[in-house]
């Protein structure tokens, strides 16, 4: 280990000068995992909703299903992923193997169902509060959706973020679907994960610390956001 | 056949940097020594400015490569494990397979070396390793680097299946990993050349047997064949090929040093 720290010092400079190299690959970590999260909080806010109001047969078996999905594991995922990408898979023709929407693809898989058993619990909560109000004013429990999630927005955000924290630190899907190709899919994680098998373990370090670092602005920024406008709400209240 | 492709080849070539957009990219499966020695990223940008072809490298495992590219994942293969490489021809998967260039397999170990091994005999190396039950980190994933260490062992004499979890441990990972791990375990470990001289956390090991014409390391070329997958960019992946088994690639083989060592001797014929 020796010039560990010189080493590591070398590649927090090479990130502080604004590398542009480096840059790119920042880039493309955050447009794939913020492209995924909106995607997967398009398809499981309303099914989380759905699943919180609802009254089904089933349901509760469905409830249980989607909180385990919550902890699919990332190579399986890029495993299905890939062979449906595959060109021998059966969307094959469409391309997409080894680039970035692929990519996308795996990450919206394994957020989704975090973002819809978070938000399930959520609207679930809140609807336990004021179902019998919504019901006296004659909302239908459907009808009573968007109100519930707009009511329960700020908890619905850290919904968002821990699907954002599982994308943007995940690693075993998008090596697998993106290849890990240079100036094309390659990510932090998968950079990451390139360096430590060089034996470059510093700058593997370094680059790891940059990854915390931006899972933590964008924490701090979301977060932020949320409670001002939590205190909002509260001054109107 | 063979005689279609090179029409094709020369007709793209004549048509030109014009037809061949921008976006003109194929995709080669190749094994991990390639891209982490930085053979590749430094020899495909002088291709790409030459054809306008972007070369889009999967580096993994020699074994997953071949599996890839029979998903039809590829459009060229770049490996070394040259009986896989035969069968895969011979199954009909790739049109013909072109040597490229060599190197050699190394074993490396822990300095304190406590089976105490040496030399140039790899057969020999390996059975005083098993016979002091000394920690051996092997790849276990069936890539070329696996398939040749399972050769040595057998030609050795040892059954590494019987000593699995004792001393005999397989990593299922690629080269960095696995000397990673053999540099946290103090374990014997076989390497391609080039990887091992690229390799930045050599913490107390280095090499102890080498120069055994057992040890040569061959790479290879595959064009996958088109037939069995029709998404095949035979032509520009015939372009690659005879650009890395001609004058141009393979003196670009030859130029690329590291630490003032060449890594790859091209031999294409």
């Amino acid at each position: 280990m020796q010039g560990f720290a010189q080493e590591f010092t070398m590649a927090m400079g090479l990130i502080l000068s604004g590398d542009p190299e480096l840059w790119a690959i920042v880039l493309l970590s955050l447009r794939v995992s913020l492209m995924a999260v909106l995607i997967a909080a398009a398809i499981g806010m309303p099914m989380g909703a759905a699943l919180a109001v609802g009254r089904f047969p089933g349901r509760r078996v469905a409830i249980v299903l989607l909180n385990a999905l919550m902890g699919l594991p990332p190579v399986v995922v890029g495993l299905m992923v890939y062979l449906m990408l595959s060109r021998s898979g059966p969307l094959g023709v469409l391309e997409l193997l080894y680039t970035p929407t692929a990519m996308i693809v795996a990450q919206v898989v394994l957020v989704t169902p975090i973002i819809a058993a978070l938000t399930r619990q959520t609207v679930e909560m809140l609807d336990a509060e004021y179902a019998e109000q919504l019901r006296s004013l004659g909302v239908s429990r459907l009808a009573s959706v968007p109100t519930l999630l707009w009511d329960g927005r700020v908890a619905l955000l850290t919904a968002l973020l821990a699907g954002f924290g599982r994308a943007i630190a995940e690693v075993g899907a998008v090596i697998m679907v993106g290849g890990n190709i240079n100036h094309v899919t390659r990510v932090m994680t998968t950079t990451i994960a390139l360096e430590t098998s060089k034996g470059n373990l510093a700058l593997a370090l370094a680059l790891g610390t940059i990854l915390i670092g931006i899972a933590i602005g964008v924490t701090g920024t979301v977060s932020l956001l949320g409670a001002r406008n939590g205190q909002q709400e509260m001054r109107h209240a | 056949m063979i005689g279609t492709w090179i029409r094709a080849a020369v007709l793209s070539l004549g048509v030109g940097v014009t037809a061949v957009a921008a976006e003109d990219f194929i995709v080669v499966q190749s094994t991990t020594s390639t891209q982490n020695s930085g053979l590749l990223d430094a020899i495909l940008p002088e291709f790409r400015s030459e054809t306008g072809i972007e070369v889009r490298v999967v580096a993994v495992g020699t074994g997953q490569a071949i599996k890839n590219a029979m998903n039809g994942d590829g459009d060229v293969l770049l490996v070394h494990a040259k009986p896989a490489e035969e069968q895969f021809v011979a199954d009909g998967w790739g049109v013909q397979r072109y040597d490229v260039m060599y190197n050699d397999f190394v074993l490396i170990g822990p300095e304190a070396n406590p089976a105490g091994v040496g030399g140039q005999d790899v057969e020999a190396a390996l059975a005083k390793i098993a016979e002091a039950q000394a920690p051996f980190a092997s790849r276990g994933d069936d890539s070329g680097t696996h398939k040749a260490e399972l050769r040595h062992w057998s030609s050795a004499g040892v059954d590494v299946a019987a000593a699995s979890g004792t001393w005999y441990r397989e990593t299922g990972s690629g080269m960095g990993a696995t000397l990673n791990a053999a540099a946290g375990m103090g374990a014997y470990v076989l390497s391609d050349r080039a990887t091992w001289i690229a390799f930045g956390n050599k913490d107390g090991m280095k090499i102890l047997v080498e120069g055994d014409p057992k040890l040569f390391n061959q790479y290879g070329v595959i064009l996958v064949n088109p037939e069995k997958h029709p998404g095949v960019k035979a032509p520009q992946g015939q372009i690659f090929i005879d650009w890395l088994t001609g004058p141009k690639g393979q003196a670009a083989i030859a130029d690329f040093k590291l630490d003032g060592q060449q890594l790859f001797f091209p031999n294409a014929q």
